[in-house]
């Protein structure tokens, strides 16, 4: 019988810090040598919401952050900002979403500065484009004013308190597109911050990405050289989706569903050809939707061309020279399947890794790293290079791996 | 193969657990309608600790002799544990995977002896 000094432990479910909470990944963070190069997160996550008396003090209209303040103080009974139905912790399985309370920081830096670098440590990762989190369903708020006094007082918060202080911390700042004129606004205010690598419209939303009233936005991202990203969600709300009865439903199809018509619009209306030079990303659909719509879309082009004129090649064609995060990343029993969607979207250049941690379907280095099919530099590529490329970020790993036995 | 010590199994009541670090890996020890299980703390998926999660019972569909659908309720029979990174469900019985049976955790034999509880691993 071996007695060894094997440690033995309770778990408790009363403290939490989010690098012990990815303790396996680290491991896997050390086996795969992610020290060794550059590992850049293009779609990350906070609780903007955990800080919103902070958020709020930004609010430039006096009667609107009257409002937001007021509303903050009487907690959940109040909806300034809606909400959106759903139970993205599968009904508290997803511990982090609750434990998270728990977490103890220091009084500098920022709290969320000190938790994202944790998680992003014991990950592997050296940049992380970080998004908030219930801002993703303000595209469908009623009130475009409001939409637009909390993009500006976040964007303005974000730029303030996190990314100012912080070089590893990135954004693409979000866009109140439901306000053409804001959202011009926005790009102008911004662009030229430190830690600004773009900008986000967050997709649930019933505005079409080809009226005319954005189109002095797109050229100025475009002089810029800023790049534009759509971020997938669901609504709940959306008329379709409503017939969707679990949550697993309302996500699988949600987070397709506003990306595929935006870029379908996007396409077909020759966005590509009236701005060229402008880079978009689509985030957080998965990949299966781009290898699907391209096909469609290509079938129908060629008896169609009259439905878009400005086309001067196969829909596909412009969509492959558009970047792709990977998260959520499907990956079916057959990997020749995931292999063809990768040369479908020319992965080798334009697929950005991402892991939108620390939501519940997160995604590890790892599902690139362990793919059978890419070469050492084309997974360099999809976990660091073509996204250091695009937000002109060094290529020299920066990331601080803890020591895990 | 060497027996590790657990915990004395008047110490664990059903529904305790506890995590052992061995030169095999984090295992984790259930304790579940008295008997004691062990699984490796690695999810088959993307490798998080699944023995960390919460216990909560298989959801099952009441569906009538008609076939119509009547609500949703908790297995009496069926215990899961949770992997806490995305919610992958294990029966706490067997380690198989409840979304694919062909899946399942690396099971470790557990000796109960004079009141205390090894695994051997």
């Amino acid at each position: 019988m071996d007695m060894p000094n094997n440690e033995v432990r309770n778990l408790r479910f009363d403290e939490y810090h989010s690098g012990e909470h990815l303790r396996n990944a680290t491991k896997q963070a050390i086996e795969r040598k992610y020290q060794d190069f550059l590992i850049v997160d293009v779609d990350a996550h906070h609780y903007e919401s955990e800080h919103h008396r902070e958020v709020f003090q930004y609010i430039e209209s006096p009667v609107i952050k009257r409002m937001a303040l007021e509303s903050f103080n009487r907690g959940g009974r109040s909806s300034f900002l809606g909400g959106e139905v759903g139970y993205q912790d599968i009904g508290g399985r997803v511990t982090r979403h609750w434990l998270r309370k728990h977490e103890k920081t220091p009084a500098t830096p920022h709290k969320d500065i000190t938790t994202t670098l944790r998680w992003m440590d014991a990950m592997g990762v050296d940049y992380t484009c970080l998004f908030p989190t219930p801002m993703l369903f303000l595209g469908t708020h009623p009130q475009p004013e409001i939409e637009s006094a909390l993009a500006q007082a976040y964007n303005r918060w974000l730029c303030d308190r996190i990314l100012a202080h912080e070089d590893r911390i990135i954004s693409m700042l979000y866009l109140p597109f439901n306000d053409p004129e804001a959202a011009y606004k926005t790009v102008k205010e911004f662009g030229g911050k430190k830690g600004v690598v773009g900008f986000m419209v967050t997709a649930p939303r019933y505005k079409p990405v080809h009226d005319n009233a954005y189109m002095k936005t797109y050229r100025l991202l475009e002089e810029m050289n800023l790049p534009l990203s759509f971020h997938a969600a669901y609504t709940w709300g959306d008329q379709a989706l409503k017939m969707t009865n679990r949550f697993i439903g309302v996500h699988a199809l949600g987070f397709m569903w506003f990306n595929m018509i935006h870029m379908t619009n996007w396409v077909i209306n020759g966005l590509p050809e009236r701005f060229p030079k402008l880079k978009v990303m689509w985030i957080e659909s998965g990949l299966t939707w781009a290898y699907s719509l391209m096909q469609r879309l290509d079938h129908s082009y060629l008896m169609r061309t009259s439905d878009c004129p400005s086309l001067k090649r196969k829909p596909s064609e412009y969509m492959r020279e558009m970047y792709f995060s990977s998260q959520p990343m499907e990956v079916p029993d057959d990997p020749s399947i995931l292999e063809a969607t990768f040369k479908m979207i020319n992965a080798e250049t334009q697929l950005v890794w991402s892991s939108d941690y620390p939501h519940w379907d997160f995604d590890l280095p790892g599902v690139i790293y362990d793919l059978p099919f890419l070469s050492e530099k084309s997974k360099h590529n999809i976990l660091g290079g073509n996204a250091a490329r695009l937000f002109n970020l060094p290529l020299k790993p920066v990331k601080k791996i803890p020591n895990v036995d | 193969m060497a027996e590790i010590f657990v915990a004395r199994a008047d110490d664990m009541a059903d529904g305790d657990r506890r995590i052992v670090r061995t030169n095999k890996g984090e295992i984790g020890v259930f304790r579940h309608k008295g008997a004691f299980h062990a699984y490796a703390n690695r999810c088959v998926h993307s490798g998080g600790p699944a023995c960390e999660g919460v216990l909560i019972p298989k959801v099952i569909e009441l569906i009538a002799e008609d076939k119509t659908y009547q609500g949703q309720t908790f297995s009496e029979d069926e215990m899961h544990f949770v992997c806490p990174w995305h919610g992958y469900e294990y029966n706490i019985e067997t380690g198989v995977f409840a979304g694919d049976s062909k899946l399942k955790l690396k099971k470790y034999q557990i000796v109960e002896r004079s009141g205390d509880v090894y695994i051997v691993a």
